[in-house]
């Protein structure tokens, strides 16, 4: 595969899309997709909403303690690839999944695999922050509360604590963990919602453009968390800025209309893409 | 049928302007190749005839119909001999008029005939049918004044479309205020009539007596002369059957909207809600039938083989029919407010590992809850003003108990029993029903406008 | 908080999802059970749904019914026109009931007594005769001759023969007692008894007598009520909405009047009725118990629903539409009238259905203004007295004779065919019309 992929020069690189599409599917993918020892991997995923094609044969892999940023223009699937990894895609109707996607080698579509422990350990934040209707403190302990990872109150306060110290905010709520959490400003409920996700301690964490409904301020205070946060976790990060893929990856992947056309260490592809879609995404030919 | 022959009459003088306002604005333009000459289309110098005509002939008519039976009845009163009016209460007075009424139209008379209301029965047969000659008379005038008066405005240059915009706009502002008046029509005949119950009856006795037999003797003499007017015993029963009716309708409302919004599959969602919202078209008398002759028969069979006393006019019966009723409306008020929860909140809970009844038990319902109780709220107005369940299958005994099994009556039962027996207007009797009425109006009113503001804040929250 | 050194996250993550995992048994049994619970509410209602109307058309079917005997009956001249003028008026006054005692005497030649031959004489309706009246003035040479009639039987041997007294009972706790089943019995093994098509009900008006009572006069007294209801409270309907959702600025009089007409959609309905006694009967004089004071509070609990609904309808009519009409230099209200109105028409019908069938289901008003008095003749116009068919319902309802409780179920089967109609009507009317803009 690697030596495969590895052969394809810059010249079939000006392949267009729909050719690629045609069926060679992960195969048209420049640059090595895997990884030495891959916590997630996915293999030949295809996604189709009713009969419409999302994602076309991509596979890709995710390391322990990285990001991976996912970049790529509007409607190029980078989103519903990330919701497959943790199976959000079950609550839309008509979404169908091929391929293998494992964690930790184990299939995650599997028929006996269950979708909730399997959340617990891959956990989402989404593009607009989503607290619930209810107190910051009870944003973060819903998680714990419903898996029943604590015994007793002291223990949840201090996984609260915890969890609101390592996103950050726990300097900026601690006086009022009694407050709705919806009356936080957008970047605090962004951390918030990290927090939450961080509560049931995941081993993967997917972020579906994080920082899109935050301001500059509110963004770099995210970015600085989840640079902290590879320290823990491995990180899949859906980004529409170029630059925040480049600030906090370590490798990045450019999907295209379903197709994964490039992958690589964030810098390459930033410094020397080697696909001609690629090159023109990033110098803002179009985007 | 004179008022309606009246109405064809003047559409039809309306027709005739109408015709006559085209022609001669058509002929004023000098033919019809020449009636780009003309401000407006023809069409509309027709109509502003017809409009003249027929609006205000039209509120002649109304104010006449409306107003000339109590003229007519004030005049005969006065021209009563004042002796025969001598030491009569006002209701009293009310029963000599009716009988002057029905004499001048040829039915039959309570009391017996005297002189005197002989000749103010056949002053009334006069009146009225001066009052009918005068009114043809008038309205026609009217009709075809407003017809000349426009016709003779019709010239070329006149703005006849404007003109008739501006009518029709005035004509779409009084229908709109028709609600407005409705509402004061409600407010002012349910204030004056209790104002003047609570003159005879203290609103102490009223809203703290726990004592409700309104029967008032017809002679002085009698036993229990006062009648009993403590409505206690009324808002404690109402509260009841409304209290049993929430404790069936919102539990299986609120589980079906969560499944049917939730879980159901398209199919079944498709099959069952509106089949559950049949429940909310059948009318209520239906419910009332069903409930007096088929469920309160069953309670008490029911009862009575346990060994327990049930009324056969029991709480229980009319509440649990009155819950059934009430189910469509707490389940698709709830629907709608779980609909609008948006589906973030969904993945955000299911992105941490909940199942699906733990997001809706700990998301979707609390995030949904303000709507929630705004529905329940508008579901208990409808409970305590529900009417017809009632009378046919709650009892008229005013018992003041909280035993579901026991007979109790409610606030609408008395309104209707107080008012569908012959009665005079004015008795103490009569009023209790409209001062009834006020506190039915008032607690509705107060529900309606708390839950309508709780749903639309709650709306405003996630549009 | 706590002891910031008690720091769950130092265990692995693999501990987590240990901990995930061994709860999900029990988890998923909650789960279980209250997916159950949901499914449960959503089988009673719908088990309510059938119970109701199983109990009804169960009780009301029989109604359609009505137990006639056939006997021969002969129509002696100097009996029924004696002086031979077959004047119709003659006719109808005439004594019927006589010749129809003639024949059952002759069947039942042993019944000798006084009392029981009163009894045998009470097995036939006291509206007997005035069916064979109408068949004589139909025909009258009928007269002098004996023919086999249809003649109607007193409701409580309907009953009898419909099966639902019970011949087991005691005698005394039965309304018919021994020897009138032998008569019966006889007659019917004799082929004279038979259930026809029960077309009184649909052409008479009520009766105190349930084999006599119709829902003719109801139907009629509904249909006056409804279709002066429909003319005033369409045009009001459409005109306020067309006013409140396109011209009204907007300023605390047309706030008010939102706020006024939401709150008159929940108003209980009764209160209307005090409004029409109060105001309509009491102030303005209008006749009680017609159609015409009965539409009149009728159309104002109505409005709310059809401007409502009037309102949504004009505003799915996308702005598009009224910028291109005011574009070619058409007035305002030219634009509604020639291209608003008419795109949201079909909504505005709907719901106006709506609103009528809500208003033709409604009891508890009326009762206020008089329709609950008993009125036989069938209404002939706006100001004839005249009761509708839900207080129909309602006063049959109370009625004590077991006759009237199949009649009540299956006026409620009409009423609820009529409801039935309308609402498909009102579906019909928006799959074809609705439109996606």
């Amino acid at each position: 595969m690697n030596t495969m992929a590895e052969a394809i020069d810059k010249t079939t690189g000006a392949m267009s899309a729909s050719e690629l599409a045609g069926g060679i599917h992960s195969r048209a993918t420049v640059g090595d997709f895997t990884v030495a020892d891959p916590r997630m991997s996915c293999r030949d995923v295809d996604v189709w909403y009713g009969s419409k094609q999302a994602i076309k044969g991509v596979s890709l892999d995710i390391a322990q303690n990285e990001v991976l940023s996912m970049i790529g223009p509007s409607g190029c699937g980078k989103s519903t690839f990330l919701r497959c990894l943790n199976r959000m895609n079950d609550t839309i109707d008509g979404c169908r999944v091929t391929g293998s996607i494992r964690l930790d080698g184990q299939d995650i579509y599997d028929r006996s695999l269950d979708p909730v422990p399997l959340r617990a350990r891959v956990g989402m934040v989404f593009q607009k922050p989503n607290p619930f209707p209810k107190s910051i403190y009870e944003n973060v302990a819903y998680g714990p509360r419903i898996h029943g990872l604590t015994n007793n109150r002291t223990e949840l306060d201090a996984l609260v604590e915890s969890s609101l110290r390592k996103a950050g905010l726990w300097e900026e709520v601690k006086d009022r963990l009694d407050q709705p959490g919806t009356g936080l400003s957008g970047g605090q409920q962004q951390r918030l919602c990290i927090a939450r996700t961080i509560a049931v301690s995941p081993e993967v964490i997917l972020m579906d453009e994080p920082c899109s409904a935050l301001d500059p301020i509110a963004t770099a205070i995210v970015e600085e968390l989840i640079d902290e946060l590879r320290a823990n976790y491995s990180i899949a990060i859906v980004t529409h800025s170029m630059q925040q893929a480049a600030r906090v990856s370590q490798r990045t992947a450019y999907f295209h209309l379903g197709d994964l056309i490039e992958v690589g260490e964030t810098n390459d592809i930033f410094t020397n893409p080697r696909h001609k879609l690629t090159e023109d995404y990033i110098t803002g030919r179009f985007g | 049928m004179n008022a309606w022959t009246l109405t064809l009459f003047l559409l039809a003088v309306m027709a005739a302007a109408y015709h006559l306002g085209r022609k001669r604005a058509i002929s004023g333009a000098g033919g019809i190749d020449r009636i780009k000459t003309l401000h407006s289309l023809p069409l509309y110098h027709g109509l502003y005839a017809a409009l003249w005509a027929g609006i205000p002939a039209l509120l002649l008519l109304g104010l006449w119909s409306g107003f000339q039976d109590q003229i007519i009845t004030a005049l005969v009163t006065a021209s009563l001999p004042p002796e025969s009016l001598d030491g009569l209460s006002e209701g009293r007075v009310g029963l000599l008029i009716n009988d002057i009424r029905n004499l001048a139209t040829g039915n039959i008379v309570s009391s017996t005939l005297t002189p005197g209301i002989q000749a103010a029965a056949d002053q009334y047969g006069r009146l009225q049918q001066i009052s009918s000659w005068t009114k043809w008379l008038l309205v026609l005038t009217v009709a075809l004044g407003g017809m000349g008066l426009a016709l003779s405005h019709t010239e070329p240059g006149m703005r006849a479309r404007n003109r008739v915009e501006r009518i029709v706009k005035i004509i779409m502002i009084v229908f709109s205020s028709i609600a407005i008046l409705t509402t004061l029509g409600i407010l002012l005949s349910v204030l004056f009539e209790s104002l003047r119950f609570f003159h005879a009856i203290s609103p102490l006795e009223f809203f703290l007596g726990t004592s409700w037999s309104p029967q008032i003797a017809l002679r002085a003499d009698q036993v229990g002369a006062s009648g009993e007017f403590g409505a206690v015993p009324l808002f404690t029963g109402t509260l009841l059957v409304s209290a049993i009716a929430m404790l069936v309708a919102v539990p299986i409302g609120l589980m079906a909207a969560i499944y049917l919004s939730e879980y159901a599959s398209r199919g079944v969602r498709a099959f069952a809600k509106p089949v559950i919202e049949v429940l909310a078209g059948i009318p209520t008398v239906v419910y009332g039938f069903f409930a007096a002759l088929t469920v309160a028969p069953l309670i008490r069979e029911l009862g009575t083989s346990v060994g327990l006393e049930v009324a056969s006019e029991s709480a229980l019966a009319a509440g649990l029919v009155m819950g059934v009723m009430i189910i469509p409306f707490v389940s698709s008020l709830s629907d709608d407010v779980i609909n609008a929860v948006p589906q973030s909140m969904r993945d955000g809970s299911y992105a941490l590992g909940a199942t699906q009844s733990e997001t809706i038990r700990r998301v979707i319902v609390p995030a949904a809850l303000p709507g929630i109780v705004g529905g329940i709220l508008l579901a208990v107005s409808r409970a305590i003003g529900e009417t017809m369940i009632v009378v046919m299958a709650a009892g008229l005994a005013a018992n003041l108990t909280a035993n579901p099994l026991d007979s109790v009556t409610t606030v609408t039962v008395q309104i209707v029993t107080l008012l569908t027996g012959d009665q005079e207007f004015d008795s103490a009797k009569t009023l209790a029903a409209f001062a009834l009425g006020l506190t039915l109006f008032m607690a509705t009113l107060t529900l309606n406008v708390v839950a309508l503001t709780i749903v639309r804040k709650y709306r405003e929250q996630y549009d | 908080m706590t002891d910031p050194s008690v720091n769950p996250d130092t265990s692995t993550p693999r501990r987590a999802i240990d901990v995930v995992n061994a709860s999900l048994k029990r988890r998923y049994a909650k789960e279980r059970r209250f997916r159950l619970l949901g499914a449960t509410a959503v089988g009673l209602g719908l088990v309510f749904v059938l119970l109701l109307f199983a109990d009804i058309v169960g009780k009301g079917y029989t109604a359609f019914q009505q137990t006639y005997y056939r006997l021969p009956v002969t129509l002696s001249a100097d009996l029924v026109d004696p002086e031979g003028t077959r004047d119709p008026r003659t006719l109808a006054r005439a004594d019927y009931m006589t010749p129809i005692r003639q024949s059952l005497r002759q069947l039942f030649p042993e019944v000798k007594d006084r009392r029981e031959r009163r009894q045998l004489n009470s097995i036939v309706s006291v509206g007997a005769p005035q069916l064979i009246a109408e068949a004589v003035i139909a025909n009258p040479d009928l007269i002098g001759t004996t023919s086999d009639f249809w003649i109607l039987a007193d409701d409580d041997i309907d009953m009898l023969v419909k099966g639902y007294i019970d011949r087991n009972a005691p005698e005394s706790d039965r309304r018919v007692d021994d020897r009138v089943i032998g008569w019966i019995d006889r007659l019917e093994d004799e082929g004279r008894v038979a259930k026809r098509f029960n077309t009184i009900f649909f052409t008479h008006g009520t009766s105190r007598e349930p084999e006599l009572a119709g829902i003719a006069g109801a139907l009629m007294g509904s249909f006056y009520t409804l279709v002066l209801a429909l003319a005033l409270s369409f045009p009001i309907g459409v005109g306020a909405a067309i006013y409140l959702e396109e011209f009204a600025p907007r300023n605390r009089w047309t706030d008010l009047i939102e706020v006024n007409i939401n709150n008159l959609a929940a108003v209980p309905s009764i209160v209307f009725g005090l409004l029409g006694l109060a105001v309509f009967i009491g102030f303005f004089g209008v006749p009680r118990s017609t159609p015409l004071v009965a539409a009149l509070v009728l159309t104002l609990m109505t409005l709310p629903t059809i401007i409502i609904s009037s309102r949504a309808a004009l505003k799915s009519v996308p702005p598009s539409i009224r910028e291109a009409a005011l574009g070619v230099g058409a007035s305002p209200l030219q634009t509604q009238f020639h291209h608003v109105l008419p795109l949201a028409m079909p909504g505005m019908l709907t719901g106006t259905i709506l609103g009528m069938a809500q208003a033709l289901g409604e009891t508890a008003p009326l009762l206020m203004i008089g329709m609950i008095a008993f009125i036989v003749d069938v209404p002939g116009g706006f100001t004839d007295p005249a009761t509708v068919l839900p207080v129909q319902i309602f006063l049959w309802a109370d009625s004590p004779e077991r006759g009237f409780v199949e009649r009540t179920s299956a006026a409620i089967m009409v009423l609820l065919a009529f409801l039935f109609l309308m609402n498909l009507a009102a579906v019909l009317l928006r799959r074809r019309f609705e439109r996606r803009w």
